[in-house]
């Protein structure tokens, strides 16, 4: 009889890192189908070829640098990060975004780094900050929403825009690209206008922009699900969203005419999904619980700064990446008392 | 009267972990009571400890409950003859701790007739001086039968201020083990006897009996007990959680008084003792009837087991015995582990004997072992810290014992850990932390050792060098010494040349002179 | 000057003088406040081993601390304390770590020294060697190593004429590893094996 000498506890743990990352990528699809339904089939072939691009830099890496493709490749935790890129993107996208956007992801933000584990920064917001940067350009031109447009582009049109990088001659950028709601924010500010005149726009729905607030909910029922099974715990999503609140409310009553009220903020952009899929990013994120309480609150107050005062009009991916530089000080300075201390 | 109320209120603990139990399938069938084994193996030290004074030599004949060892003082423990029988040598056996390793134990081939060694009770225990209760329960070989094999008497009695509360541990939390609830079942009197004999010792006004919320038979048992064993309403059940690690000393205290136990402190610093239910018992029988501990409840349990069930063994029978006794093993059997699934340690040898603190021999197959998943890097998924029940930072140690950083991980209070297996059992990367912890451990203990040493062979060179210059400078003051007189003994010298011309210029000068 | 290059100037200027000041400021309170000389010997000492072996070519442990401190000696010259001492030694001095001085010897496990008390003849010589005084005994009567004092710093070994002195490995405490170790389960175990008698 052999018998094995490994030390407690002799069941195996309840969890994988891939089973992990899958609850994740269940947990998005309600949005991935609210995203299709309102923008077209643009969102699809994005995740699509940021995840081809992504497990194969990450092959190419893991060769590059000895290491077994097994388990690494099949963790899934290249294609949470492909995912969560791709759902920044604008739905008609050039194919070199996502290359360029996996690129710094996946091969400088994680495999330079150390890999699986050892990234400082969120690869997915690395990623879209160095194509924000250097594709400013396409990175606005966004689609207007099923209610406002003239009809999304068919998959036959939007494999066209894609994949050789300018529309097909039936459509044009006029005709099918809007202004986001914090786009027209932005830029009405700038002009001195009010915003409750701004949000006359055809535009903006009840709480945000059409179709994005119900994207956002998505995201949140997503998130609820993740919180359910225990993927995320509820430090991070509940720090962010109840600081937007706290900081936008006050100047809001102040003065409504000039500061968009709360609701508008948070089913505005990416607040909704950062607050459950990107600044819950466990390896760049806070470890001790009160470290993830004050993580979630400076995301939220650096977006809110960055929206207000900065130049881009969503500033939730670098707000992202400057709490991740803090990240390790902050847990350093809240670690729990242990017990008998 | 003392301010901690104990009892009155449930509080949580942090973290914790809902297990399933699998504890009933044990309990299903009566106690049994194996076939007297071919030889039984008694390790000298079967406690936390040094070993006591032995008393037997090889080709000794023993009787049943005879001492075969002394207690010099309160941390050693005594070990008795659990049959009546021969020594037949003294000689390094397998033994659970280290893991792989072996010990000398005493042999005790048994003749059959499992005959008594005069027992000396202690009959008015109720007013008796709680110094010879103590003396009574060390000298019957009591350690603590919860697993960590503390010596019962260095629990009773110690530096601390006047203990006020005993809790009587029966939340025995860990899947799998039912040998408590067994007891509790079987023999509920005697471990209330065992708790007022035992409170008396230490001058404890109440007793309260820890079990778990899912102990229904227990409770009912216990209760008819109290009825009978406990005119005065000195003990009390109390029923808390079913969550793991609810058992450990240190939760249970949490749970009960809200509490902690100070880091460098222990409970009876609280007024505080805690002590298991099996050890209450044996106390009874020590005191009432006068036998010392010679045979304990042991759960052989897990799916790996024909027909688990609780068996009372003799101390010092093989685990093969034990495990022949529960129905055999099943096939591709890879691991026995000492304890429980959570916490247990992995034997070596089927050979191994069953000691005072081994209350389960679980048996695992191959496909309950095998893992889906090799270890991965840690993901920083922070599973680990929402269940640790010391609200510690498991990733963190981790990493810095990862890196042998020792320093820091002795600054985020690595000997808090009390080795539960929360962490590792939720952690997806499949990281076998608490090994890593028991490590860091071990590299800690040993610095702390090998830096004592250091201090005193400092301490030893310095003196010696301070003894050297001093005898160099004796020698030297010596010297000069020397010197000084042979300087002045030259003066001496013409001192006496001096007196010669002296005397001769005497004998000389009177003529010259031409006085008479 | 256009306003410019007046500007860059002003720029660089106020750049220059900034660091001249920090520098100014660092350099006397380095002067101001040097760690004395003591205090650091006696750090050093701290972290050296204790074993007054000698094979770093002083006389003991502290009079090597000095020489470290006078930067007489290199870091890397202690065997015993091995490749974590010299770590040591380089955070605290902040200095580069760097490997260790074979000529000076090779890190060993433990050691105590252990006389053979069939072979010795009382002579004295290895209990004036021991640098920590843990022999015992006394002229023509028998000596013993007392185990732990004994540093394993081998210097009785060569005076002794009769070369009575071992050295053999130190009972060190269990330290859990971090593998899963097969072992074949004793199933038969041979019955004359490891008997001892006890007195």
């Amino acid at each position: 009889m052999k018998l094995t000498l490994a030390g407690a506890p002799h069941l195996p743990p309840i969890n994988t890192v891939s089973g992990v990352m899958k609850q994740v990528l269940y947990a998005l699809i309600p949005a991935i189908a609210a995203h299709v339904w309102f923008f077209g089939l643009g969102i699809l072939f994005q995740i699509a070829l940021a995840v081809a691009f992504a497990l194969a830099l990450e092959a190419v890496m893991l060769k590059l640098r000895e290491r077994p493709l097994e388990p690494f490749l099949s963790d899934y935790s290249a294609v949470v990060t492909a995912v969560l890129f791709a759902l920044c993107m604008p739905p008609l996208a050039p194919w070199w975004i996502a290359l360029t956007g996996m690129v710094f992801a996946i091969v400088v933000a994680k495999h330079f780094y150390g890999g699986l584990g050892h990234n400082l920064f969120n690869p997915a917001m690395v990623g879209f900050a160095v194509v924000i940067v250097a594709f400013p350009l396409d990175l606005s031109q966004w689609l207007a929403p099923r209610q406002l447009s003239p009809g999304l582009p068919g998959l036959w049109q939007t494999a066209q825009a894609i994949f050789t990088g300018s529309l097909p001659e039936a459509l044009s950028w006029d005709t099918l690209s809007q202004a986001t709601p914090l786009d027209a924010l932005k830029t009405g500010v700038a002009e001195n206008r009010l915003v409750t005149e701004i949000r006359d726009a055809p535009i903006f729905g009840d709480f945000g922009g059409l179709g994005w607030e119900w994207i956002a909910n998505f995201y949140a029922l997503g998130g609820l699900w993740l919180l359910y099974r225990r993927v995320i715990s509820w430090h991070v999503p509940v720090a962010l969203l109840a600081t937007v609140v706290v900081v936008t409310v006050p100047m809001w009553l102040m003065g409504p005419d000039i500061n968009p009220s709360p609701l508008q903020h948070v089913f505005s952009g990416a607040l909704v999904m950062a607050a459950f899929f990107i600044a819950t990013d466990p390896v760049s994120g806070c470890s001790t619980m009160r470290g993830r309480l004050v993580f979630g609150a400076g995301v939220a107050i650096l977006t809110l700064a960055i929206r207000r005062f900065g130049g881009y009009p969503d500033g939730v991916a670098f707000a992202v990446l400057l709490m991740n530089m803090a990240a390790p000080l902050i847990d350093r300075l809240t670690r729990p008392r242990t017990y008998g201390h | 009267m003392h301010d901690l109320e104990v009892g009155e209120h449930l509080y949580r603990f942090p973290g914790g972990l809902k297990l399933r139990h699998h504890k009933q399938i044990a309990c299903r069938d009566p106690l049994l009571r194996p076939e007297m084994p071919e030889a039984l193996y008694l390790p000298l030290q079967q406690h936390q400890g040094p070993a006591g004074e032995m008393l037997v030599a090889p080709g000794d004949r023993v009787l049943k409950g005879q001492p075969l060892s002394r207690a010099r003082n309160d941390r050693e423990v005594p070990v008795h003859a659990p049959t009546s029988g021969t020594i037949s040598a003294i000689k390094a056996w397998p033994v659970s701790w280290p893991p792989d390793s072996e010990a000398e134990c005493l042999v005790l081939q048994p003749d059959g007739k499992d005959a008594w060694f005069e027992t000396t009770a202690l009959d008015d225990w109720r007013h008796a001086d709680p110094a010879d209760l103590i003396g009574h329960i060390r000298a019957a070989g009591l350690a603590g039968l919860g697993g960590a094999m503390f010596p019962t008497a260095a629990k009773l009695r110690g530096e601390w201020q006047q203990v006020h509360t005993l809790i009587l541990n029966g939340s025995e939390c860990e899947p799998y083990i039912s040998c408590d609830e067994m007891l509790m079942r079987e023999r509920p009197g005697a471990i209330i006897e065992g708790g007022l004999i035992l409170a008396r010792a230490l001058g404890a006004d109440e007793v309260i009996i820890a079990i778990e919320d899912q102990m229904g038979a227990v409770d009912e048992s216990l209760s008819r007990a109290l009825a009978e064993h406990d005119p005065d309403d000195i003990c009390r059940i109390v029923e808390v959680t079913t969550i793991y690690p609810e058992g450990g000393e240190k939760q249970l205290i949490q749970v009960l008084t809200g509490a902690e136990v100070p880091h460098d402190g222990l409970p009876q610093d609280l007024g505080l003792a805690c002590l298991n239910v099996g050890t209450a018992a044996a106390a009874r029988d020590a005191v009432i009837e006068g036998k010392p501990l010679i045979e304990r409840i042991v759960t052989v349990s897990g799916p790996g087991i024909k027909h688990p069930r609780n068996v009372v063994a003799l101390l010092g029978t093989p685990v093969s015995d034990l495990l022949a006794a529960a129905g055999g093993l099943d096939d591709d059997i890879e691991r026995l582990v000492l304890g429980g699934p959570m916490s247990g340690l992995p034997l070596a040898s089927d050979l191994i004997p069953v000691a005072k603190g081994s209350n389960c021999i679980l048996v695992l197959r191959r496909e309950d072992t095998r893992r889906v998943q090799p270890v991965m890097p840690c993901i920083n998924c922070g599973e680990c810290v929402r269940v640790c029940p010391a609200s510690l930072l498991p990733q963190e140690l981790y990493k810095y014992l990862k890196a042998e950083d020792y320093d820091e991980t002795d600054s985020l209070h690595l000997f808090d850990c009390i080795e539960c297996g929360c962490c590792a059992h939720v952690c997806p990367s499949h990281i076998p932390l608490v090994d890593w912890y028991r490590h860091g451990k071990g590299v800690l203990r040993e610095r702390g050792i090998e830096d004592a040493r250091a201090q005193k062979a400092r301490q030893r060179f310095e003196a010696r060098e301070k003894r050297i210059a001093e005898e160099k400078e004796r020698r030297r003051l010596r010297r000069e010494q020397r010197e000084q007189k042979l300087k002045a003994g030259g003066d001496a010298k013409s001192e006496v040349q001096a007196a010669i011309e002296r005397s001769r210029s005497k004998s000389a000068g009177p003529d010259q002179d031409g006085d008479s | 000057m256009s306003a410019t290059l007046a500007a860059m100037m002003v720029a660089v200027g106020v750049m220059l003088a900034l660091l001249l000041g920090i520098g100014l400021v660092l350099l006397v309170s380095a002067r101001k406040w040097r760690p004395d000389e003591d205090s650091v010997v006696e750090q050093i000492n701290q972290i050296l081993p204790q074993t007054q072996c000698g094979q770093c070519d002083y006389p003991g442990c502290r009079p090597y601390a000095e020489a470290i401190a006078n930067g007489e000696a290199d870091i890397n010259q202690c065997p015993p304390g091995g490749e974590a001492g010299v770590k040591a030694l380089a955070d605290l001095l902040g200095r580069a770590p760097k490997p260790l001085d074979a000529s000076h010897g090779e890190t060993k496990p433990p050691l105590v020294a252990v006389i053979d008390e069939d072979r010795c003849i009382g002579c004295k010589l290895c209990i004036q060697a021991c640098p920590v005084d843990a022999i015992v005994g006394a002229p023509k009567m028998m000596h013993t190593v007392i185990a732990d004092e004994c540093t394993g710093c081998e210097l009785c070994l060569p005076p002794c004429p009769v070369d009575c002195i071992d050295l053999v490995p130190r009972r060190r405490p269990f330290i859990w590893s971090v593998d899963t170790v097969e072992v074949e389960s004793r199933e038969a175990l041979e019955p004359a094996k490891t008997e001892r008698e006890h007195a």
